[in-house]
Parts: structure tokens; sequence; C-alpha cells
């Protein structure tokens, strides 16, 4: 990992706090991502990983500290933007730990509406949708092609036309990815996306995140319980416990990290 | 049968008006889940902008019906759309994320604010229209005389809100916009993480409803001659029963429960009487509350997991 100017990050946190009133959610924490790599960020239930994803996301205005993200030789901060400007200029996207499609809709519609605001342009604010034109119409169909790209990567193309909400559980949380890819991110922070998958579904979901990261150059983000899943795919990981980061470095240095261990498996008795 | 075809034609023409009113309501509903209670203020703003329109037009010599009536539309939808906006920004927009009641009082300050503001700038007075289009079809005649007849401003009526009801269906179903308004629908949120502007859908929302509600307004004008700036409470309360009745948050439910409440009231004055007409359309709403809340069309709320 070369230190310096080389791979400057994509994605910087800076001596980042929420507070809720008293509780401390998460307590100046700082860490980069790096373009093309996948980040994971573990820790016991509570740690804060939502809440630092729900800071990046522009949920949260966060109480303390910096959230710089930089690409395509420009750099927006993030805890200044809103929510839909965060994706729409510094192309953030993400998934949620427990699924948040639009159910009424159809799988297709889903990853349409987050093509929206190409659409929109295109449609001249909607007129040019309303009746039609050739202009429109190719924007729509290259929405459609974009869609059917990732539909086929999630092993979706089948369904297309279902409700989002009639699908199985392992599909949705695909389905979500899917959306969130739709969207072209630079960044994308997927929270907890193994929940509840079985083996296989996890197997599967790890080769998608490196295909992800290695043809489509983009950062990944991971919040993930399933240690399989983070060894396997993970190159750098940031431990956090009780809104503390206690370790950070590739996969193989922090699972031997004796803070690290502490935090999952207790202190030692006597020690 | 004569008698009962000619009421018919009445109360589809009043249920087509009700309709058009009644989608701003349900629009609204559908995306930020607050009745607007101004929204009978807006159709009645938009009549007034409509005579004004037809007065000034007429001294300026336009006297082409056709196009003083395309003018007067477009002048009215502009206006209405203008202060649809306006309302939602200063007395919804910063009420947002409060409790659920919050907007809904805002919403009723909103109408009584507007009422007097009428009242005060136009008079309490009612204004009266000479009729603009007069003329008739007489489709049949019964032997005493009575003639069942359709005004040609019927059929502009009826003609014209089919033709919005179809555009807004397209809209809400085709376009980036109504995409983007039914995804704010279900999850406001996760819509803004995809990159929609949701002030802005909810924004052109109520500019959508607004204008509908100003085409009310110009056919209102048109049709009955007279208007005064209290004649949107009760159209308001009405096409909000429309809506109810045909299940809030569904654009073709709007359409449905319009034309009910038109042809009830219609048939309600014709064999019974007159002076009962609102209590029937309102019992309709007492109806519908007790036995269907989710109206007509309406789905019954799926909990959200």
């Amino acid at each position: 990992m070369s230190e310096g100017n080389a791979a400057s990050p994509l994605l910087t946190v800076e001596h980042l706090t929420q507070r809720f009133g008293g509780l401390v959610a998460v307590s100046d924490v700082s860490f980069s991502a790096r373009d093309r790599e996948i980040t994971a960020i573990i820790g016991p239930n509570g740690a804060g990983k939502t809440t630092l994803f729900n800071c990046l996301t522009g949920f949260y205005t966060p109480t303390v500290g910096r959230l710089t993200a930089s690409h395509s030789g420009r750099t927006w901060l993030l805890e200044r933007m809103e929510a839909h400007e965060i994706a729409r200029q510094a192309r953030v996207a993400r998934t949620f730990q427990n699924v948040r499609l639009f159910g009424g809709m159809s799988v297709l519609e889903n990853l349409i509406v987050a093509q929206h605001n190409k659409l929109m342009a295109a449609s001249c604010f909607t007129l040019a949708g309303l009746f039609g034109l050739p202009s429109y119409r190719k924007a729509e169909a290259a929405a459609v092609e974009r869609a059917r790209y990732w539909l086929e990567r999630v092993g979706l193309v089948d369904v297309a036309d279902w409700q989002a909400g009639n699908l199985p559980y392992g599909a949705q949380r695909r389905l979500e990815i899917a959306r969130a890819m739709c969207t072209e991110p630079r960044l994308l922070c997927l929270d907890e996306p193994a929940a509840g998958l079985n083996p296989r579904e996890s197997a599967d979901l790890s080769e998608l995140l490196l295909f992800i990261r290695d043809h489509h150059a983009i950062g990944v983000l991971l919040i993930e319980h399933d240690m399989s899943v983070v060894m396997q795919i993970s190159d750098h990981v940031v431990v956090l416990d009780y809104g503390r980061k206690i370790s950070e470095g590739p996969s193989a240095q922090v699972r031997n990290d004796p803070a690290v261990i502490r935090a999952y498996l207790g202190e030692e008795e006597g020690a | 049968m004569e008698y009962f075809l000619q009421q018919l034609i009445n109360g589809l023409t009043l249920g087509a008006i009700y309709g058009l009113i009644a989608i701003g309501y349900t629009m609204v509903y559908g995306i930020i889940g607050m009745i607007n209670f101004a929204h009978g203020e807006i159709y009645m703003i938009g009549a007034f902008v409509s005579m004004i329109s037809f007065l000034v037009l007429g001294a300026a010599g336009i006297t082409w019906v056709p196009l003083a009536v395309a003018v007067v539309l477009v002048v009215a939808m502009l206006f209405t759309a203008v202060y649809g906006w306006t309302i939602e920004r200063i007395a919804y927009r910063p009420l947002r994320g409060s409790t659920r009641l919050a907007p809904l009082i805002s919403a009723i300050g909103m109408s009584i604010f507007l009422q007097n503001y009428v009242q005060l700038v136009q008079g309490a007075r009612v204004k009266a229209l000479p009729p603009v289009i007069s003329d008739v079809i007489v489709l049949a005649q019964r032997a005493d005389g009575f003639k069942v007849s359709i005004s040609y401003l019927q059929i502009m009526i009826i003609v014209l809100t089919t033709a919005l009801m179809i555009g807004f269906t397209q809209i809400i179903l085709r376009t980036p916009l109504g995409r983007a308004q039914r995804a704010c629908e279900q999850d406001m949120k996760m819509a803004s993480l995809l990159g929609v502007d949701v002030d802005r859908t909810i924004s052109l929302t109520f500019v959508m409803g607004a204008a509908l509600a100003g085409v009310a307004g110009v056919m209102v004008t048109m049709y009955y001659g007279v208007i005064d700036f209290y004649i949107g409470f009760l159209a308001g309360i009405k096409a909000f029963t429309a809506a109810v009745l045909g299940g809030i948050g569904s654009l073709p439910g709007a359409m449905l429960g319009g034309l009910t409440i038109g042809l009830i009231e219609a048939f309600w004055s014709a064999y019974f009487s007159v002076e009962y007409k609102d209590v029937a359309a309102f019992a309709i709403l007492v109806l519908v509350l007790i036995f269907r809340p989710t109206g007509l069309l309406g789905r019954p709320e799926i909990e959200k997991v």
C-alpha cells in the first residue's frame, strides 16, 4: 500500500463524532477508503457502524468532523450536503441493513428510479417524456439497458416484471445492490449485505463485490458481521468498538490484533 | 327516462369538476400523507383569475371564444400553479418532519388566510360573468316539451377533464417525474439516496394539483357564472369527500369518486330535494369512512417491515 499521493483516498473521514444527547455513538473516528479497494468496517453490535454510514449519506449531520469525498479531480464535503446531492454529485450510494426497496414497484422500475436525474434531464423536465420524443426514448432505452446489465449480474432478469416486494429475501438484497449500482456510484456503501444469507449466497455475494471492485473501478465500503466474507474480500479493515476505532489495517493483521480479539471475545480471565 | 338522461349529463359535468379538484388532494396525500385543506381555496383563486382574465380579454377585444377560453385556461393554470408552489414553500415545507398535525393546522390557517385575502382584494359580493359559451345541442324531446340537452360547455368540460386525466395518468406512469413521485410516496429517504430531489418532487406535486384545481375554477366560472370568495370551502370539502370515496392516494379513485359525488348530487337534487344535496354527499363520506375506510379503489395500508 503506497503512502503519499500515489493513490489518493476516495473517502476521508476525519475526527468524526456523532452525539445523540448524552450518548456518543461515534467518537473521534478517522480513516480513509481508497478507490478500487474494499474497505470493511467491523465491530460488535452498537459499535457505531451504521451511524457512520448515516453520517456519510446525509441522514445525520455529524456533531464534529469532516467527511471528504474526492474523485474526478474534485472534492466534496459530505457533511454539508443534502442526501440527494451526495448521491448525485459526490456519487455515494448505499444499501440498508433492513432492505429498503420500493416494494410496490416492479424490479425493473426500482432500477430505473435509480437513474432519475439522467432521465429527468433527458425528458426536459417531463414534457419530452410525456410525449415520448425520440431523445427521451433513447435515454430511456439506455436506462433499461443499464438496468438489464445489472439484473443479469445479480441473476434477476427473469423476474424483472415482478413487484419488488414479492421477491424472496436473498433476491431483494441483490436487487438493492443492483439498484445502488444503477446510480453509477464512485463509492458504494453496503450495510451488512450478507445478513440472513446462506453460505452459498454469501459466496455469490463475495464474488459480486469483487466483480464490482475490479470491473467498475469503484471503492466499496462494507459493514459486515460475516467474517468469512470480510476476511476473504477486504483489502483494508477498520474495527470500531463503542464508537471508537480500535484497529485498522490489512485483514490478516487486524485478525491477530489483541485489541480486536478482546473486543469480540471479551477479556481473558485473570489477564 | 328523458329526465334521467338529463340528470346524468348534469351529474357527469359536475362530477368531472369535483374529480379535477380531488386529484390535487389525492396526489398531495399520496406523497406526503397530508390533507391540503387550502386546496379548495386554490380552486377559488382559479375561478377569480379566470373571471378577471375573461373581463380583461373582453376589454381588449378578444372575443373569439376558443382563443379566449384557451388563454384563460393557461393564465388560470399559471396563477394557481404559482399559488400552489408558494403555499407549499411557506406553509408546509418548514413543518415537514414535525408532528403530523402541524402541517394540517397550517393548511387550515392558509385556507382562512386565502379566503380573507380574496375577500379584501376582490370584495365580498358575488361576482357574475355573462355566459361565454351558451349554445346547446338538443338530444331528445319528450311529448310534454321537456328537452334533453347537452351544452357545448358541458361537452368541453367532460372532454377537457378526460384529456387532463389521461395526461396526468401518463405522467405518473411513464415519465421520470411520475416515477420519482411514486418512489417518494413509498420511501422518501430512500428516493433521496438515489439522487431524487425530494423537495422539488413535492413542490411539483403541489404545482400539478394546483393547476388542475385552476382548470376546475375556470370551468365553474363558465358553468355557473357566479363566484364569490367562499366557494372554495364547499367545493374543497366535496372534492375531499370524492378523494376519500375513491380511495385517497389513488388517481383513478379520485376521478371515480368525483363522478360518483357529482352523480349523487345531481340525482338527489332531481328526485328528492335540492336543499339536502350536500347532506347526501357528506352522508356518503360518513358511510365510506365507516364501512370501507380505504375507499373504492384504495389499497389497504401495507405495513412496512
